[in-house]
């Protein structure tokens, strides 16, 4: 942890030498999910709900997912870009290190830009909380922490997932996007008014589902049946990080088989 | 001609190099481009009044737009310019026996023409053949596809045009990452990427209608699917010459005086 | 220390197909070649032995150092390297060694060289104390004290070596791997490092595996060699034994008098020949150097005699060649 935390400090001076791209791609970060809110604020406008669905609900369900996704790119970016270590054949390099695979690859790289992301779905967040109805209770409170952190396991890992194909090849990555940038698109939206098995494929398969719809209906008290259920989705979510993690030992000894 | 000529099919061999990209790129826009609509279906639903636009004529609007998305999207660029522009060798470029302009005009074009060609297809095809109500339809009319394939190149041009302006602007901050945030973000939110001009509430459609944004992609879609009258049409397709005339004028203009700029310093 | 049995190595490549037909096919069947990196290498390397290991291009040098270093596993055959299996024991055994790849580095480029340092003794686990007086010395031994407080991306190629060395010595290891330490280096810095390469092996007692294309290299450090071709061994010895069974040219430069018609002289052959000057090749395997001189002594009035033994350079090139590799 401490390792982890030094890779932090020291990629953070590294991207303080360009201190102008750095705030550049801040503010730009913080303006794209902006874009795409302001889109999403414009459709409420027009159409009034979405399936039932209020605006400020599905303004709750848009934050969440966005700060997972942007906690997730500014720490697990190694992952994100491993392809391109692969490539420049520096994973070699992790391979003569005394420590695991998994820490080195992770603090290979941060991107500390996506503070600007975060910021953008932090206020939304805000935004949307002091205009629900909602009678917060500490249990609600733990449940909301745990939906974010719980997305930041998701997304890291897809990364890991995308990875680890990198072990065979680099070509046609694009693909992991799909369940990336996708997946955040999808569960900006609560996962019910797609049709049901886009709802079952990003429940059971890829859990976003359990990262914001399943505990948002019981912190606005929609839920019918077990609140305890709902509230422990996000952990049960978690749990997607443990196989892929299984599956990248799995491409690491796979990488030190066959070099390629 | 015959240089930008060789120049696009260079470029159309080396996206043939780049297969499974292609393919992985084509899986991720039909995704991406059911997901809208699935989102959009969801709106629909429950929708009160009419809406200027029909789900039908959304859903195609949202294919070609897939189709069609390097025809949109100003981050699709070439670092390679940029890294001839901050590095200084751009002198190289100098060198060469064509006018500056005119020659990366033809090379992001050709970037653009042979992505798209590469991609669309498959994306059309497939949509042609999707279940309703994802299907794409085919235009009204053939005149309307014609005058649908017109506003397209235009558009393309149109967009080269206004990306050319985002390699001019490098040789002045040296970075092309204010100019690409700026561009990007205005460019496609006022292309109708993010939601679909038609969509917008009217005192945002009357501000993308004065930008150059919306005739490069928003508008040849809608011309498609007939959701703009013909007549009007062609009065759009004389606004798409006006501002690719004026636009393309103002690049060189710029980047003639920039590059005089850059001999004089030496550098 | 070093120990290598019977290691082979293969690589299953894609055959790359022309063509969008065959590419089509490619996307379902690919077809595969087996290359065979190495064959049955086999070998030992005592503590505080210099060995270079040479071999052309794609002769499996950086197969046997990746296999070395425990990055890859070979398809058969035993390593053991201080006790350990280097791609059993990773994490244990690589705290032991260096590596150095001449074309790649391991320092952050845009932070301080120090900086980097710093994360290296993280990374190795490496106690204060210990890391003070280890980095105050390859400080002091390497002149880094210029250049420790600047970026690395702001070094010439030379300086940037010089730290990519230090940074691999930081945990003290027992072995260095060093791939083409010297590659693209100017004529100075590849002094300083071969000084420093040898300073290390002899004050510290480190055991230095080289490999390089620069057979100068080879002749200011190693004293033995191992010569591989096509993944196999083919010559293990020292310099000097491989020098006088392939080296046996000697090339004999007379400066004379001026003088007529050419000379003849048994054993040696001319090479160049003009009425004040003479070159001469004498294959000193079969005919004395001094008989020739004597010879020559005879026929002409000399100037002035120079001896050259055969570059190094060309005795590799004359081996690869009687390999065929």
């Amino acid at each position: 942890m401490k390792l982890y935390f030094k890779y932090l400090q020291i990629l953070f001076k590294s991207q303080m030498q360009y201190r102008t791209s750095f705030w550049l791609l801040t503010v730009g970060q913080f303006f794209i999910p902006f874009a795409v809110f302001a889109g999403l604020y414009l459709l409420f406008e027009r159409f009034g709900q979405i399936k039932g669905w209020q605006f400020f609900e599905v303004a709750l369900c848009f934050a969440v997912i966005h700060m997972s996704f942007s906690l997730s790119e500014c720490f697990a970016r190694g992952f994100d870009m491993f392809s391109s270590l692969v490539v420049r054949g520096d994973f070699d390099r992790i391979l003569v290190r005394p420590r695991s695979t998994f820490i080195q690859v992770l603090g290979s790289k941060f991107e500390f830009t996506k503070a600007g992301r975060l910021l953008q779905s932090a206020l939304v967040l805000i935004w949307a909380l002091s205009n629900l109805p909602i009678d917060w209770t500490l249990i609600k409170a733990i449940t909301l922490v745990l939906m974010v952190t719980s997305g930041v396991f998701i997304f890291t890992g897809i990364y890991i997932l995308a990875a680890t194909m990198c072990f065979w090849t680099v070509q046609g990555l694009e693909v992991a996007n799909i369940f990336t940038d996708g997946g955040r698109e999808i569960a900006q939206y609560p996962l019910n008014i797609y049709q049901k098995w886009v709802t079952r494929f990003f429940t059971f398969v890829i859990p976003f589902g359990t990262v914001n719809y399943l505990p948002l209906l019981y912190l606005l008290g929609k839920n019918n049946g077990d609140d305890l259920l709902y509230i422990l989705t996000p952990v049960l979510g978690s749990i997607f990080v443990l196989p892929c993690l299984l599956v990248w030992q799995m491409g690491v000894r796979h990488y030190r088989s066959t070099g390629s | 001609m015959r240089v930008y000529l060789s120049v696009l099919k260079l470029r159309l061999l080396n996206g043939m190099q780049y297969r499974s990209a292609a393919l992985a790129g084509v899986a991720t826009q039909f995704f991406w481009g059911f997901m809208i609509i699935m989102v959009f279906q969801a709106f629909y639903q429950n929708a009160a009044d009419t809406q200027p636009i029909s789900l039908k004529e959304l859903i195609t609007y949202i294919w070609l737009q897939q189709a069609f998305l390097v025809f949109v999207t100003v981050w699709f660029r070439d670092s390679e310019l940029f890294d001839l522009i901050t590095s200084g060798n751009i002198a190289y470029e100098l060198c060469r026996p064509c006018e500056l302009y005119g020659f990366w005009f033809a090379k992001l074009l050709a970037q653009r023409l042979s992505s798209a060609i590469l991609r669309c297809f498959p994306i059309l095809i497939f949509s042609f053949f999707l279940p309703r109500p994802y299907n794409m339809t085919f235009p009204p009319s053939l005149s309307a596809f014609l005058l649908f394939l017109t506003a397209l190149m235009l558009g393309l041009l149109l967009l080269v045009a206004i990306s050319m302006f985002l390699y001019i602007s490098v040789f002045i901050t040296m970075s092309p990452m204010g100019s690409l945030l700026i561009f990007g973000i205005l460019g496609e939110f006022f292309a109708g990427l993010i939601i679909p001009v038609p969509l917008m509430p009217s005192w945002l459609q009357n501000i993308a209608n004065v930008l150059p944004f919306r005739w490069t992609a928003d508008f040849p879609f809608r011309v498609y699917s007939g959701h703009i009258p013909q007549k009007e049409a062609l009065i759009g397709i004389a606004i798409q010459l006006v501002y690719l005339l004026v636009l393309v004028w103002l690049g060189r203009v710029s980047m003639n005086r920039i590059l005089r700029k850059v001999v004089v310093q030496g550098g | 220390m070093i120990q290598l049995k019977g290691i082979s190595k293969s690589y299953k490549v894609a055959k790359r197909q022309t063509g969008l037909r065959q590419a089509a096919k490619a996307l379902f069947r690919q077809e595969h070649t087996i290359v065979e990196a190495l064959k049955d290498i086999s070998f030992t390397i005592n503590p505080g032995e210099i060995v270079g290991y040479i071999g052309p291009n794609g002769a499996g040098k950086s197969t046997t150092i990746k296999i070395m270093s425990g990055i890859l596993v070979p398809d058969t055959g035993t390593c053991t390297i201080m006790g350990y299996t280097p791609w059993k024991d990773r994490t244990k055994y690589v705290k032991n060694i260096g590596v150095v790849f001449g074309q790649r580095s391991q320092l952050w480029w845009d932070v301080p060289v120090i900086d980097s340092f710093e994360l290296l003794k993280d990374i190795y686990k490496v106690p204060q104390q210990e890391y003070k007086t280890t980095t105050d010395l390859l400080i002091e031994t390497l002149e880094l004290q210029e250049i420790i407080y600047s970026p690395v991306r702001q070094l010439s190629l030379g300086q940037r070596m010089r730290c990519e060395i230090a940074a691999s010595l930081i945990h003290n290891p027992n072995i260095l791997f060093l791939d083409e330490p010297t590659i693209g280096l100017d004529a100075v810095s590849k002094i300083a490092v071969r000084q420093f390469i040898k300073t290390i092996n002899q004050e510290k007692g480190v055991t230095v595996i080289l490999t390089t294309h620069d057979m100068n290299d080879i002749e200011a450090l190693a004293e033995r060699v191992i010569l591989i071709g096509k993944g196999s061994l083919l010559y293990d010895g020292q310099l000097g034994e491989l020098r006088k069974r392939f080296g046996t040219k000697k090339i004999i430069t007379a400066e004379y008098k001026q003088r007529a018609n050419p000379i003849q002289i048994p054993g040696a052959s001319v090479l160049s020949w003009s009425p004040e000057r003479a070159v001469l090749s004498v294959d000193t395997a079969n005919f004395k150097t001094s008989d020739i001189i004597t010879h020559l002594t005879t026929q002409v009035e000399l100037v002035d005699v120079t001896i050259e033994t055969q570059p190094i350079e060309d005795i590799i090139v004359q081996l690869y060649k009687e390999y065929q590799i």
